[in-house]
């Protein structure tokens, strides 16, 4: 196999980039406070908590009135990042979040870890993997799924300086770190890591990894591919989009998440209206996860380099 | 201590108010008469006597009281005690309801609506808001107070308790919580659609400072939210169980869930005004 066109010297899990930027944000911030749902070391929120003990609220199990409590708090200028599981951030709080923080309009920015099959052995009771879905439904939300550590601590320091409901979405397992430690964070800029020409992969979270893996597999096939990473799926960039698919006429998109309502839809939205061209879904598709390992479960559900790889194969015959 | 004139100043807002209320609901042949006016003597007591607040809106409320209502339904006591008190023209209550109005049929901060400052109309999260705006208002060394108001039925759902049980833990003692208890909800009578069972027990189990009183009379108001500011700071939130009674002020209406979501028609609302003597003049 060639080279990948990114290279990484460690593997860490996105939820301690959130960890080590909401205390860089604490720093920066003293309006920035921290609530969490019973799960602080799952969230890596220990050392904000430490360091400012008066700023963080322990809510314990009680999602719903955490929501509330977040709304509130931003009544007098609080920043709150709330911190639980993705699937226990979303579903479980929906009507929380729309009325008490998207509909009115409040600054609270919602923290989610272990968001989907890389969750692993907990099994689908917690693999959520609607979520994206549920939030990008909201008006008024932004939606963030970094991809890496770095990316991670640089979005949490951007939502902390961005006035708005933020959804941000990260992960349990160590996965490599092959972004900038000391990258700038735009929300809703898309960013182009390779470029290319056959085709192009619009990756989020988790898959920017396999999608740098695929591109390196493709690479030795003469393809050439473009890869763009949707960090922000809401506000999306319809420009870098619409961009990229002008030169290479065909598209694939890879997310941790279902099919119905993720990345993938979000960008055949924007591709249907202004330069409708194949695309292929790299995606759950239309199940619930399962207990295992989470690179067994990336293989399983479809979500990893290879079918990025066939993907790609399969939606370049369609061009 | 508010004075014997005081009192009949407030009742005579109440009267104005009742008037609103029911134009307003008339008007679209929509709304909630029935809680708004139960409300109505608690609305009057807290914005003309009781909160320290300014008309003059600022969403984040610095060194001002705090009110909330969580079961935004009875939005139009709400619109029209914020309209009598200055935050808007009284004749905007015109709009009730209707296509591009800042009063919307619940409450929203959506609008820029001077006096809202969250949505409420899906049952049981006024209460997370308010105790999430008193931890501000703590940590921003404001000795302010942040009340909110429920309604009874609407303790059935599960954040309240949720909420109830944050309070105490986290001694959240500037909030002063008021439970409308006229005992009724849609479907009738709360004992026979979900009991509550015994709601003083209930909270004082869960650690709250619990007084009751009587919401439909101004004078007991007035002594009882007074009663229940000096019971704050001392590390327990205050929670004040509050019998209403649904329609209180007009005869036919008063004591029934009939009158919940349903507006009168134009020979029952000349019947309903002849009960309320116009003090401030009809909007």
């Amino acid at each position: 196999m060639a080279e990948t066109k990114f290279t990484f010297t460690e593997k860490k899990d996105t939820r301690s980039g959130f960890g080590d930027g909401l205390l860089e944000a604490g720093r920066k911030n003293d309006q920035v406070v921290g609530l969490c749902a019973d799960l602080i070391g799952s969230l890596k929120m220990g050392a904000f908590q430490k360091e400012f003990p008066d700023r963080f609220f322990q809510t314990g199990i009680a999602e719903a009135n955490m929501m509330g409590l977040a709304a509130g708090m931003t009544i007098g200028g609080k920043i709150p990042f709330t911190g639980t599981f993705a699937n226990f951030s979303t579903g479980r709080v929906y009507d929380q979040i729309r009325q008490s923080i998207a509909y009115s309009e409040k600054n609270v920015k919602i923290c989610a870890s272990h968001a989907g099959v890389t969750l692993g052995e907990d099994g689908a009771t917690h693999q959520i993997l609607e979520d994206i879905g549920m939030m990008r439904m909201l008006p008024n939300m932004t939606v963030i799924n970094p991809c890496d550590y770095n990316q991670t601590k640089a979005a949490t320091l951007a939502i902390s300086e961005f006035e708005g409901p933020v959804y941000l979405r990260f992960g349990r397992p160590k996965v490599p770190v092959f972004t900038a430690d000391d990258q700038k964070f735009e929300i809703g800029k898309a960013i182009n890591m390779i470029e290319g020409s056959d085709v192009t992969i619009f990756a989020t979270g988790h898959l920017v990894w396999e999608a740098i893996e695929a591109e390196a597999i493709l690479r030795e096939k003469g393809i050439s591919v473009e890869l763009i990473n949707i960090h922000t799926i809401k506000p999306l960039d319809e420009e870098a989009i619409l961009k990229s698919v002008a030169k290479t006429g065909c598209v694939v998109t890879a997310e941790e998440h279902q099919r119905n309502g993720g990345l993938g839809d979000a960008v055949a939205q924007v591709l249907a209206q202004n330069n409708p061209a194949p695309q292929e879904f790299v995606a759950v598709n239309d199940q619930f996860g399962e207990s295992g390992k989470p690179e067994e479960l990336m293989k399983k559900y479809g979500l990893d380099a290879d079918h990025i790889v066939a993907a790609v194969e399969k939606v370049l015959k369609r061009k | 201590m508010a004075s014997q004139a005081n009192i009949q100043e407030l009742e005579k807002t109440a009267s104005q108010v009742r008037r609103d209320i029911l134009r307003m609901v008339h008007a679209v042949n929509s709304g909630h008469p029935g809680g708004s006016l139960g409300c109505t003597d608690f609305f009057v007591a807290l914005y003309f006597h009781i909160l320290k607040h300014n008309v003059d809106f600022n969403m984040d409320a610095k060194n001002e009281d705090l009110f909330f209502l969580s079961n935004g339904h009875i939005s139009p006591v709400w619109y029209s005690v914020l309209a009598r008190s200055g935050y808007f023209e009284t004749s905007e209550l015109n709009t009730f309801r209707k296509i591009d109005s800042r009063l919307q049929g619940h409450p929203t901060p959506e609008e820029n609506l001077p006096g809202i400052r969250i949505a409420s109309g899906s049952l049981g999260q006024g209460l997370s808001a308010a105790l999430g705006a008193a931890q501000t208002k703590k940590l921003n060394n404001e000795d302010n107070l942040v009340y909110v108001l429920m309604g009874d039925g609407e303790l059935q759902e599960g954040q309240i308790w949720e909420a109830a049980m944050y309070g105490a833990h986290h001694k959240v003692d500037n909030v002063i919580a008021t439970v409308d208890y006229n005992g009724q909800q849609i479907d009738g009578p709360i004992s026979e659609v979900m009991d509550l069972k015994d709601l003083r027990a209930k909270w004082l189990a869960f650690g709250w400072e619990v007084i009751e009183s009587n919401g439909n009379d101004m004078k007991e108001i007035v002594k009882s939210l007074e009663h229940a500011k000096s019971l704050t700071g001392k590390g327990k939130p205050v929670l004040n169980l509050m019998k209403t009674e649904m329609g209180f002020g007009v005869d036919f209406m008063v004591g029934t869930h009939t009158w919940h979501g349903v507006a009168p028609n134009d020979e029952q609302l000349t019947d309903a005004l002849s009960q309320l003597e116009e003090t401030l003049r009809d909007y």
